[in-house]
């Protein structure tokens, strides 16, 4: 008999819409999988079962009755639980949130609803979306179901996680500096970045306003696609969402998947060969160039100057728009109070809730913010990383007259150990050295699996022009076509 | 020399509404400096005459149409809050004991 927990998504809408298996038979060999597996790997902060089951009966009725189902009908999906959903616990990985079960949906799960998808659970991560390993989350660490003692990536490790150990052939990411590309990366699954207001923000809870953007994960590059297409376009409810038609995503990633790449531009970043990237990761790096160029793809070397400080403009606007963000929690309209014995003040109770909410990564990036917010601070961090921005900008774009996409490592290194790099917090900023400059710019990137170092996956990315979704899933699409993709030990 | 001293982390933490313990005061005082030393990378950046950037996405004016949608019910909205009465959040004194009497 098929395992349907090893099935693409495009394959289990096939089989569901053909009538060879139901919506409830793949919802109930997920979750079984699930139980099976994630004590292990603790990918899941909530698994919603009842929902779910109720969800994909609700699918099968529809197809008894005729009624044209889509692309993705019946296939379940995992969400990060940074976007909030209708009576199901959300807690961004934190303890502020503990217990919340917010009174709507976000626009990206109304649309995965809407999609005929089966939502299984939420999905664990860094507090906040803050941190690179998935280890700042509240809740415990998820493990990385390629090694167990070795993180799964962050902030979307739990949404990586779920797709690697076969507990969900999707999930939903979100990624602020990397955080759907690099936990692709180091658990050997696609993670895609959209471009910056081609996917909706409504409801999703705030990190950093100008940089965070949902998309899809998933194991291959025609299934993110297909995800991509449901969850993306115009949302009159964010005001910094794009008024324009999504690319054809799912029309590149088949275009790509017949491993034609003639006549395409592709750019290697000297910046991002040099120094900073483990030796393993280079040469699978290298590997994929030279595979790329066979399947016809030119390949240009060219300089971004500015890149080298897109890690530190990263660190001064980010935690600057977070320590804004976060003010909201202050223990009146959602989650913890504490403190409030009758006597204290509002600010009394405020500060207790949140010291005791909050973890230590957060509080460094709400203080960090704070300085650099400050007067007399301003202008020479905050100020300074904004131009800074302006110039990244500037090199994306001089890049992209030259090329029609740009390529790198996703990641500087492979999976760490967990516990590595928690000591040194500056330590953790640097796995998403090559992630950042995309999100700063606001253009679409993806995460392909390329190969292994040590046994372990590694990553390229693909940086693409602004509302140019579709090259990237074109490029990673004839990768995933020549590489193959690469699978975990059995658990 | 270090970017930033204990005593301005406190006041940070103060700015911040978080009441950091003192042995959380040690810890981030040298965590935090590391990290501004370090972005401070930035100043070597020429870039007196650039403008800057806030946003990735050139929209402005986003209007919609004035019309009416269903909203959240006070209900709704009030289901996850530590504390509500008559339809309101419940918060803790706001005002000074003195004041107030």
């Amino acid at each position: 008999m098929t395992d349907l927990t090893r099935l693409s998504a495009a394959e289990i809408a096939g089989l569901v819409a053909g009538g060879e298996t139901s919506a409830v038979e793949v919802t109930q060999a997920h979750l079984d999988r699930i139980a099976a597996v994630d004590d292990r790997v603790n990918a899941f902060l909530y698994v919603d079962t009842e929902g779910a089951l109720a969800a994909a009966r609700g699918v099968d009725e529809r197809r008894a009755a005729g009624e044209d189902l889509g692309p993705l009908a019946g296939v379940p999906v995992a969400v990060k639980d940074v976007l909030t959903t209708k009576g199901v616990p959300t807690t961004v990985g934190s303890k502020i949130l503990e217990g919340w079960r917010p009174p709507y949906d976000s626009t990206v799960v109304e649309r995965l609803r809407a999609a005929g998808t089966v939502m299984l659970g939420k999905t664990n991560m860094d507090e906040f979306a803050m941190g690179s390993s998935t280890e700042y989350s509240a809740y415990g660490p998820t493990r990385n179901p390629w090694n167990l003692d070795r993180i799964p990536g962050g902030s979307g490790g739990g949404s990586a996680a779920a797709l690697a150990a076969y507990e969900a052939p999707l999930s939903i990411g979100s990624d602020t500096g990397g955080s759907i590309r690099q936990p692709g990366a180091v658990t050997g699954t696609v993670g895609a970045k959209p471009t910056y207001g081609g996917t909706s923000r409504y409801g999703l809870v705030a990190f950093s306003s100008s940089l965070d953007t949902p998309g899809p994960c998933a194991r291959t590059v025609l299934d993110a696609a297909l995800l991509h297409q449901v969850i993306a376009g115009h949302d009159p409810r964010d005001s910094t969402s794009i008024p324009a038609p999504v690319p054809d995503v799912v029309g590149a990633a088949r275009l790509g998947a017949t491993g034609d790449l003639t006549g395409m531009k592709l750019g290697v970043i000297t910046e991002f060969t040099g120094e900073g990237a483990e030796p393993g990761v280079m040469a699978a790096f290298r590997e994929s160039v030279e595979a790329l160029a066979k399947l016809g793809a030119e390949i240009v070397e060219l300089s971004c100057p500015h890149f080298r400080y897109a890690l530190p403009a990263y660190y001064l606007i980010a935690p600057s728009e977070c320590s804004s963000n976060l003010a909201r929690f202050d223990g009146v309209r959602f989650g913890l109070r504490v403190g409030d014995d009758g006597n204290r003040s509002l600010e009394e109770v405020m500060s207790l809730t949140r010291e005791a909410g909050f973890g230590p990564e957060v509080k460094r990036r709400i203080m960090i913010g704070t300085y650099a917010l400050s007067s007399g601070y301003y202008d020479a961090y905050y100020g300074q990383a904004q131009k800074v921005r302006t110039l990244i900008t500037r090199d994306f774009t001089a890049a992209f007259e030259q090329v029609d996409a740009l390529i790198s490592p996703t990641t500087p290194f492979v999976a760490f150990p967990i516990g590595a790099r928690t000591a040194d917090p500056y330590q953790m900023y640097l796995a998403d050295l090559f992630t950042i400059p995309t999100n700063l710019y606001g253009g679409p990137a993806i995460s392909v699996p390329c190969g292994l170092s040590e046994g372990l996956p590694v990553g390229l990315q693909v940086m693409a022009p602004t509302m140019a979704d579709d090259r990237m899933y074109r490029v990673a699409a004839a990768l995933e076509s020549t590489v193959g993709s690469f699978t975990p030990p059995a658990l | 020399m270090a970017a930033i001293s204990r005593e301005e982390v406190a006041h940070l933490a103060r700015l911040s509404r978080l009441a950091v313990t003192e042995e959380e005061l040690d810890t981030f005082a040298g965590q935090l400096d590391v990290i501004l030393q370090s972005v401070a990378q930035v100043g070597e950046v020429a870039a007196a005459d650039i403008p800057p950037t806030s946003h990735s996405v050139p929209l402005t004016n986003v209007l919609r149409e004035d019309v009416v949608v269903p909203g959240l019910t006070p209900q709704e909205a009030l289901s996850g809050a530590p504390d509500a009465e008559e339809q309101r959040f419940r918060v803790p004194r706001i005002l000074d004991e003195d004041v107030a009497s």
